[in-house]
């Protein structure tokens, strides 16, 4: 017990906490985009295997760093339109297209990356992001060492807080909170239910591609196949868990990696040794799975998720 | 632009659409051919002879094709009563296990094959059967459910080849002790390597026919499937279905895997399925959920790997080009199925 | 109430035509409206009214013809130009989103989708809200509001983008005759202040209650031009018809014994939609018992419970006599309930399920199959014989019932839920939104099962319907009963006062 005390009151075990929970939230943003304007994306696996690929690789040719995040916006971006087009005017099942979507999203950057690099055997690394140094905030005992953060996990943060003002504060906000309603309503007041719904997947693709390039930019500085493992599903369940607020969402998010964060740690006690590791590693999913079942009750979803809007259906 | 459904499709029109997305598939994979600086006609070619240029590549195609016939099929029974079951990569694996709990020693006799197959059945449908209580209790989405659920089930294979069920003879590679022979499929025709698992995976895909079209179970899950609430109203016991859906689902799912352990591979090891469980999606989607489609598309979907297998060893192509192709096929499969029943318009 | 003809031309349809495959909607429909005027579009179900608005206001284009608003010709298919020319829709089935505000769906889409500052919304709803008697709260989340005040929230909407022209697609459908007459005070001040409206409607009272001139439309044409006061209501409905077709109209006969008792039945509340409450009827072998009401009044609870979809949470249930524990909709069925839904689409039919399958959906357990095999040659014979014997219009057993009109779909049914002779039969809606020679066969076939000793509940908001086929009449509010009304017994005006819940509060008390 006082092992998981030690842990918890360490700064280093909330920097993990925080760096854990960034590529989270931008992902878990990003489906809450869609989920608000009425998508389900499946394919934020896959985006996400994307974004991690484009934006290393990006770099690894050369750009900058954030210019690899741009990349990997737009590769996001861009599967986000082939989803939006096959949801959203063609109403196509959301389960099957976004399925499709993270597999075809997976197998292009499996593709890419053998055709890119043939015969490497250990995917080669690039200089990733650095914790931002903060006059003051930095020189802080404790918290300093706990906001040792890189600029991508502030620009993270920063852009929830960006998503939960344009969505409450802004009439774009208001115009996809009733989209993801009752289309009609929207059609109704002269806007565009097909312009919007697409414009959310797309761009809500966009960030989970950004949520992928974290891992390979920030948290480790190379590519590999499986590195996504889950972690967009587990978005999905996150989404559930905050009831489609963006602030509940990255309190989810937090909560989570903090359980992750911790797991890790425990695994190097004499407890974590007495046990398998793999129960550890499955400790997320089951998280997920618990959480899902903990929110079915509450939670108010938007009411046309899942449901195509057909322009004049009779 | 909008959508307007077409009264009577014609056949051109059925029949046309989705042989478009079968040749905008092709189209993809001389352009990924193109992209990857090799000739895309004999990339094509390549594939296709891979695939089926001989007695032993048609033989790998029809090994390849017997556990996607069974995750198909599961996958088709379950999306034809709108139960999204993405989980059985999870269910296959449940009756891999089994296939090595029972068949390392456990049981004996002629009765092993049978008895490990049965209980495989049910360990697959056990393992459906909570994501589906989460749903019909509490509207817990399936979909997400059962995908976190394929990889804890991923990670409990891995604890069980490092710890109980590890080979000691293994010689450090992560995998069970091997099947006795008794517990082994054998060959349907001595001396070609084809085992009984692709012979039951046709009879499995019979049986799933003759139910959804001759039983009341089986109008039952396509009436839940079509419409949860006139099906209810006309008094058809909703839940039920879905259990029993999922029951038969798991069940085929696990068949999967256990004919891979029993069939071809004789032990248990964490890469059995590159994916079949996610691949059977398409397999069933390709085939319109149709169970007889299913066994074509199955094969057709196994030639295609084992195909740009070949093909990649020759021509230098990224073997991944096979699971592009697949997504790429699911989607205009998808898009040209819906555009045989409505048309676009304009206003 | 003449108005001046003289008077600017504010909307000008020229020849609109539009077809949905071989269905020709609108044919050559042309019509003016002028400023300060009450035009009625008159016709039954099906005749093309809302297509027709539903050109004018963007959502679908015209296959021919072209739209004038205030002189300038409107774009297509686009409702934002509608709504800027000053067109002002409000829809049968709401257009509202139940998680926002009633200030917020009355923003929606006024102001720029970046736009940083915010004019003063809250003022101006508030000041249009008192000008034009439409009370309601504007920061009220729109998914708990009564029908009528979402109604106001659509009316608003128009208003608060300065619409000159109001369109109303049958809004008294989900009012109460009292209700009615308050949206019909908005419109005159409306009116009175230069604003023109059209006004949607297959309600001949309200027609000539309200409007200035009216058009009657007729398989998508324009069959009539009338000024209200130089005509009719028995002129109107000839036009609107077309022929000499009248409805059924039940005579008096003696009631039998109950065959259905339900008594104190209470169900709980869903969100803004009343549970009934201790809830007491008798239905009666060869009688048909009205139930009257505003819809979400608790019809849809009621409905539920005789159907075998939900067991009271309190009170009895007797059928037969007995009461019953086991409550299903097979036990239902196997009761001897006959059930017609409310919704033929989601309830009452599989789309994509061919007529013989639909025809079999109740009874493919017990008459089309053995040990859990199906009789597909039993069930086919079983759907021919409905075919035959209900006049279904249909190329055979084997098209899909989603290609079928509403009425056709609906005589499936209505065989499907006669076939076993049941002698109580629950009648939800079963005429909305058919054309007039289905609801004369429905409503007859209803009569001849009251005759043959069936105790009939037909459950409508339609009370025209109610009051000319009901033995007795129950009105419900708020999951509250009214006492049986004996045939004749009571007016429009008098049962109105029992759908908006007043009458109840002096029955309480007394």
């Amino acid at each position: 017990m006082s092992e998981i005390i030690d842990i918890l009151i360490s700064a280093s075990f909330w920097a993990a906490v925080i760096r854990i929970a960034s590529p989270l939230i931008l992902a878990t943003m990003g489906e809450l985009i869609c989920e608000r304007a009425g998508v389900l994306n499946l394919g934020i696996e896959g985006i996400m295997v994307i974004g991690a690929f484009a934006g290393w690789m990006a770099v690894y040719q050369g750009m900058p760093l954030w210019g690899g995040v741009a990349v990997a916006m737009g590769a996001g971006m861009l599967f986000g339109l082939l989803h939006s087009t096959l949801t959203v005017p063609f109403g196509l099942s959301q389960h099957v297209v976004g399925l499709g979507v993270t597999l075809l999203a997976t197998s292009s950057a499996s593709f890419a990356y053998r055709l890119m690099l043939p015969e490497v055997t250990s995917p080669p690394k690039i200089a990733p992001f650095q914790p931002l140094h903060i006059p003051g905030l930095s020189d802080l005992p404790w918290l300093g060492a706990a906001l040792s953060q890189t600029a991508l996990t502030w620009a993270a943060f920063a852009m929830a807080g960006g998503v939960a003002f344009t969505l409450y504060r802004t009439p774009l906000g208001l115009a996809v909170r009733a989209v993801g309603e009752n289309p009609a309503a929207v059609e109704a007041q002269g806007l565009s239910v097909t312009g919007l719904r697409m414009g959310a997947v797309i761009v809500g693709s966009g960030l989970m591609a950004v949520g992928g390039a974290f891992l390979t930019l920030s948290a480790f500085s190379s590519f590999f196949f499986e590195m996504v493992n889950g972690r967009g599903w587990i978005c999905i369940a996150l989404v559930v868990f905050g009831a489609w607020r963006p602030g509940k969402a990255v309190l989810g998010a937090i909560l989570f990696a903090a359980f992750d964060a911790l797991q890790i740690r425990l695994q190097q006690t004499p407890l974590g040794a007495a046990l398998p590791y793999q129960l550890f590693l499955a400790l997320p999913f089951i998280l997920s799975i618990l959480a899902l079942i903990l929110m079915s009750r509450r939670a108010e979803v938007p009411a046309a998720l899942m449901v195509p809007y057909n322009k004049g259906e009779r | 632009m909008r959508l307007e459904a077409i009264a009577n499709p014609s056949a051109a029109r059925r029949l046309g659409l989705p042989a478009l997305a079968i040749a905008a598939t092709m189209l993809v994979a001389m352009l990924l051919a193109l992209i990857a600086g090799a000739n895309p006609l004999a990339v094509l070619g390549q594939i296709a002879k891979g695939a089926l240029g001989s007695k032993l590549a048609i033989l790998e195609t029809l090994n390849r094709a017997t556990p996607l016939i069974f995750t198909g099929l599961a996958v088709a029974v379950a999306f034809r009563a709108r139960l999204w079951n993405i989980g059985a990569e999870a269910q296959l694996y449940a009756g891999a296990i089994i296939a090595v709990v029972l068949g390392t020693g456990a049981l004996g006799g002629p009765l092993v094959l049978p008895l490990s197959a049965l209980a495989a059945m049910l360990a697959g449908a056990a393992l459906l059967l909570g994501p589906v209580l989460l749903k019909t209790r509490l509207g817990v989405d399936e979909v997400v459910t059962t995908l976190l659920l394929n990889f804890i089930m991923l990670l409990l294979v891995g604890y069980l080849l490092e710890g109980p069920m590890k080979d000691p003879m293994g010689m450090g590679w992560p995998k069970s002790t091997p099947l006795i022979p008794e517990a082994r499929l054998p060959r349907i025709v001595d001396g070609l390597r084809l085992h009984w698992g692709f012979a039951l995976a046709i009879i499995a895909a019979v049986a799933v026919w003759v139910i959804q079209t001759r039983t009341t179970l089986g109008f039952e899950i396509r009436a839940v499937g079509q419409n949860p609430e006139a099906a209810r109203f006309a008094g058809m016991p909703v839940n039920a279905v879905l259990v029993k859906t999922a029951l038969l689902s798991g069940g085929l799912a696990a068949l999967a895997g256990w004919s891979e352990v029993a069939g071809l591979k004789g032990h248990l090891s964490s890469d059995l399925s590159p994916g079949f469980g996610y691949t059977g999606i398409i397999v069933a989607m390709l085939a319109l959920l149709h169970p007889l489609g299913v066994v074509v598309t199955a094969i057709f979907v196994a030639g295609i790997f084992v195909g740009s297998d070949a093909m990649s060893r020759a021509a230098g192509v990224p073997t991944y080009i096979a699971d592009m192709l697949m997504a790429t096929a699911l989607l205009c499969m998808v898009l040209a199925i819906l555009l045989t029943r409505v048309r676009v318009v304009r206003g | 109430m003449s108005k001046d003809e003289g008077a600017e031309v504010v909307l000008r349809l020229d020849r609109i035509s539009k077809s949905f495959g071989a269905l020709k909607a609108n044919d050559a429909v042309s019509l003016a409206l002028r400023r300060g005027e009450v035009v009625a579009l008159l016709g039954e179900n099906g005749a093309g009214k809302t297509t027709l608005m539903n050109i004018l206001f963007g959502h679908y284009m015209a296959d021919e013809g072209g739209v004038e608003v205030f002189g300038q010709p409107l774009p297509p298919g686009n409702p934002r130009a509608a709504l800027a020319a000053g067109v002002g829709m409000v829809h049968q089935h709401f257009t509202l989103a139940g998680n926002l505000t009633v200030l917020e769906n009355i923003r929606l889409g006024t102001e720029r989708l970046w736009a940083r500052r915010h004019p003063d919304s809250r003022g101006k709803v508030e000041r249009l809200s008192r000008d034009f008697g439409l009370a309601v709260h504007p920061d009220a989340k729109v998914g708990r509001l009564s029908v009528g005040e979402r109604q106001r929230v659509e009316i608003l909407k128009a208003l608060y983008r300065d619409a000159r022209i109001l369109i109303l697609d049958e809004p008294t459908a989900v009012l109460t005759p009292q209700e009615s007459d308050a949206l019909f005070a908005t419109l005159r001040k409306a009116t009175a202040l230069g604003l023109s409206v059209i006004f949607i409607s297959h309600k001949l009272h309200e027609v000539m209650a309200i409007a200035d001139r009216c058009i009657v439309l007729r398989h998508g044409r324009v069959v009539g031009e009338v000024d209200t006061h130089a005509t009719d209501k028995g002129r109107l409905a000839a036009l609107m018809v077309g022929g000499e077709l009248s409805l059924p109209r039940a005579e008096a006969r003696a009631p039998g014994p109950v065959l259905m008792q339900l008594d104190g039945v209470t169900t709980p509340d869903r969100g803004a939609v009343p549970g009934l409450k201790r809830l007491t009827l008798a239905l009666r072998a060869g009688q048909i018992t009205g139930l009257a009401g505003v819809s979400g009044n608790g019809q849809a609870a009621l409905a539920e419970v005789i159907a075998g979809l939900a067991l009271p949470s309190a009170g009895t249930l007797t059928v037969h006599g007995a009461p019953v524990t086991d409550w299903s909709p097979r036990a239902a069925l196997a009761k001897g309930v006959g059930r017609i839904p409310e919704d033929r689409h989601h309830q009452g039919s599989i789309g994509d399920f061919d007529l013989t399958e639909n025809a079999v959906l109740e009874a493919y357990r017990s008459r089309f199959s053995r040990r859990g095999w199906m009789n597909w040659r039993a069930a086919r014979a079983f759907a021919q014989e409905i075919i035959a014997s209900y006049d279904v219009r249909c190329p055979g057993p084997e098209t899909r019932i989603r290609l079928l009109s509403g009425g056709n779909m609906q005589k499936l049914i209505l065989g499907r839920a006669m076939a076993s002779g049941p002698d109580i039969i629950l009648a939800n809606q079963p005429v909305r939104g058919l054309d007039v020679g289905a609801i004369a066969y429905v409503q007859s076939q209803l009569i001849a099962a009251r005759d043959r000793g069936a105790a009939v509940l037909l459950i409508s908001e339609d009370l025209d319907e109610i009051m000319g086929l009901s033995d007795v009449i129950h009105v419900i509010s708020q999951g509250r009963l009214s006492p049986g009304f004996a045939r004749g017994s009571m007016s429009a005006a008098d049962l109105g006062l029992w759908m908006a819940g007043q009458k109840f509060e002096g029955a309480d008390a007394a």
